[in-house]
């Protein structure tokens, strides 16, 4: 069965096409990694499957059915959060919010919900961070947190947006980890988008790249060589395999590393930010 | 610290019970600000939250332009101030976050507001014994009818408040998750500022438009100091908010010192001593060995 279906399908953001007829599909159970450069469309594309960003052309399906918002069976870990600088609400209430936090009323929680979040916070073993505030927490510990929000309600398919971003190397395979164990687990389908492909070399089952207004779907050695990422880039690209690892360089620069470390930087300049929301899609 | 409020609150009261209350003015303004401070501390603990305390304290600000122009077109103050916080609150929540959290745009148009009210009055010149009281407040001329008036208001406020409150804690903490949810963010930010509105009109009443961070803003923030749980910090913020408005009147009625001045300082008091006391002891949970 397809988990996500995307059938020539062309996505623009105001008056700017971001995807242009392009076409792939996700089997059921899958760990895609999401790779390309800056402004590739990795945030566009979840927003279009999870139903936020109709198609201008083309199809997308999500399990067979054209993308509805506030799908039950996605589970979704958005890149940039607001967290207010001084958010004194300890983390088990920040992630209880998002438990049908759309409907009205005040919030309250059944034995069963409550039961789902210390199940998920106990799987990613984040249950004793959930009593502490958000502004106490590491990059790290907010990054499980989140995680373990996005695995309530037993999604079929999980979207994380850059979940590394602003994370140490250690923490990183850390949450990889987490990711991997939980979704085999489960046959959970999983798009995964980083800056880094090395990370998650030995995770993935297949790499989505995006690039100049395409996608390309394979495997890491269909995917990752020269011609494909040449054209993707619209740069001259080559790419290094060393000691089990690869590098994608541009006129002798790791075009990875030089885009990490760019937002990683934004990563923190968000952190400090008064609190004001950015809508960077 | 919400036990040495509790308790001074019990003492002083006991002292003095049978003579403030002698007085009806005091009774009424007892339960006038009883009904505004509880109001105000809910309403605030999400003002605090989603930091928007900026666009409260403006919409208090548009509010005086419409309480002068109301006093210059012979119609009662209150009407004059909940009919322009209510259109300003709705109009920020309208054009959504590119205004309401734009420190330099809210200020410019608060100052504006401000000057209109100077205008206002400037032709309305016997209404100007009455400016004091707006900027101030003035409970203590409280009267029955503007109780009930004060209570059917706080009902409405209370009760919208409850009708948006699950999707407003959602939408306040993670915006991007609840919007993928199918939460109507526009329509919560904006119903949400309607309801800052009505609770900044009537807090206008107790401690003036120039003060409502004293009730609105000093208590959640007091509570969010000491609790980190979401009901908690709601109950928190409006019992500091009612002991605050309530140790305020005795400790004016007793000083012959502004009610509003004496409920500001507690505020300021009790915030202080709330942030003294989460910084001293840290972290609440110490962060486990990895």
């Amino acid at each position: 069965m397809s988990a996500i279906t995307f059938d020539h399908a062309t996505l623009h953001i105001g008056g700017r096409s971001v995807l242009s007829g392009v076409s792939f599909n996700i089997e059921a159970g899958e760990f895609i990694g999401l790779l390309g450069p800056n402004g590739s469309g990795k945030t566009t594309l979840m927003r279009a499957v999870l139903g936020l960003l109709p198609p201008s052309g083309g199809r997308v399906e999500v399990f067979g059915r054209p993308p509805e918002r506030g799908n039950p069976a996605i589970g979704y870990f958005p890149q940039l959060r607001t967290v207010l600088p001084d958010l004194r609400v300890r983390g088990r209430d920040f992630i209880a919010s998002s438990l049908n936090g759309e409907r009205w009323g005040l919030p309250s929680l059944s034995r069963k919900e409550r039961l789902a979040v210390e199940t998920t916070l106990e799987s990613v073993g984040a249950r004793d961070l959930a009593a502490r505030p958000l502004s106490e927490m590491s990059g790290g510990e907010r990054q499980r947190l989140l995680l373990a929000q996005a695995l309530i309600g037993n999604p079929k398919l999980l979207l994380l947006d850059e979940p590394l971003i602003s994370l140490d190397a250690r923490n990183q395979e850390i949450a990889i980890d987490v990711v991997r164990t939980v979704c085999r687990e489960r046959k959970i389908t999983v798009l995964f988008s980083a800056h880094e492909l090395n990370q998650l070399l030995g995770t993935l089952d297949r790499v989505l790249y995006l690039g100049n207004g395409q996608a390309v779907l394979g495997t890491v050695d269909e995917v990752v060589k020269a011609p494909v990422l040449s054209r993707l880039y619209g740069a001259d690209i080559q790419v290094v395999r060393a000691d089990g690892h690869i590098f994608v360089m541009s006129r002798g620069r790791d075009v990875e590393r030089v885009d990490h470390m760019h937002d990683h930087d934004h990563g923190h300049s968000h952190g400090h930010d008064h609190g004001h929301s950015h809508h960077n899609h | 610290m919400i036990m040495a409020i509790a308790m001074a609150t019990i003492t002083v009261t006991a002292i003095t019970i049978t003579d403030m209350f002698d007085y009806e003015f005091m009774t009424n303004a007892f339960a006038a600000a009883g009904i505004v401070a509880v109001v105000s501390g809910l309403v605030g603990y999400f003002l605090v939250m989603r930091g928007q305390t900026f666009a409260g304290h403006a919409l208090s600000h548009i509010g005086f332009a419409g309480a002068t122009g109301a006093g210059l077109i012979g119609i009662a103050p209150l009407w004059g101030l909940l009919a322009f916080t209510l259109a300003a609150g709705v109009a920020m929540g309208a054009l959504g976050e590119r205004i309401s959290n734009r420190d330099v745009a809210i200020g410019v148009i608060l100052a504006l507001a401000l000057g209109f009210g100077l205008l206002f009055l400037h032709y309305y010149t016997s209404f100007a014994t009455q400016a004091t009281a707006l900027l101030f407040g003035n409970v203590l001329a409280v009267d029955h009818p503007m109780i009930v008036t004060l209570a059917v208001l706080g009902a409405i406020t209370l009760a919208a408040l409850a009708a948006i409150m699950r999707p407003l804690i959602f939408s306040s903490l993670q915006p991007e998750l609840a919007e993928a949810k199918g939460v109507p963010l526009r329509f919560i930010s904006t119903a949400f500022l309607a309801i800052v509105a009505l609770a900044v009109s009537e807090c206008a009443q107790i401690v003036g438009v120039l003060l409502v961070f004293t009730l609105m803003v000093g208590p959640p923030a007091a509570a969010q100091r000491v609790t980190t749980g979401l009901w908690s910090g709601l109950i928190a913020a409006a019992v500091f908010a009612l002991a605050e408005s309530w140790l305020g009147l005795t400790m004016a009625f007793y000083s012959d010192w502004p009610v509003s001045f004496c409920i500001a300082v507690l505020s300021a008091f009790a915030y202080f001593a709330c942030l003294a006391l989460s910084t001293r002891m840290g972290p609440a949970h110490p962060v486990p060995a990895p």
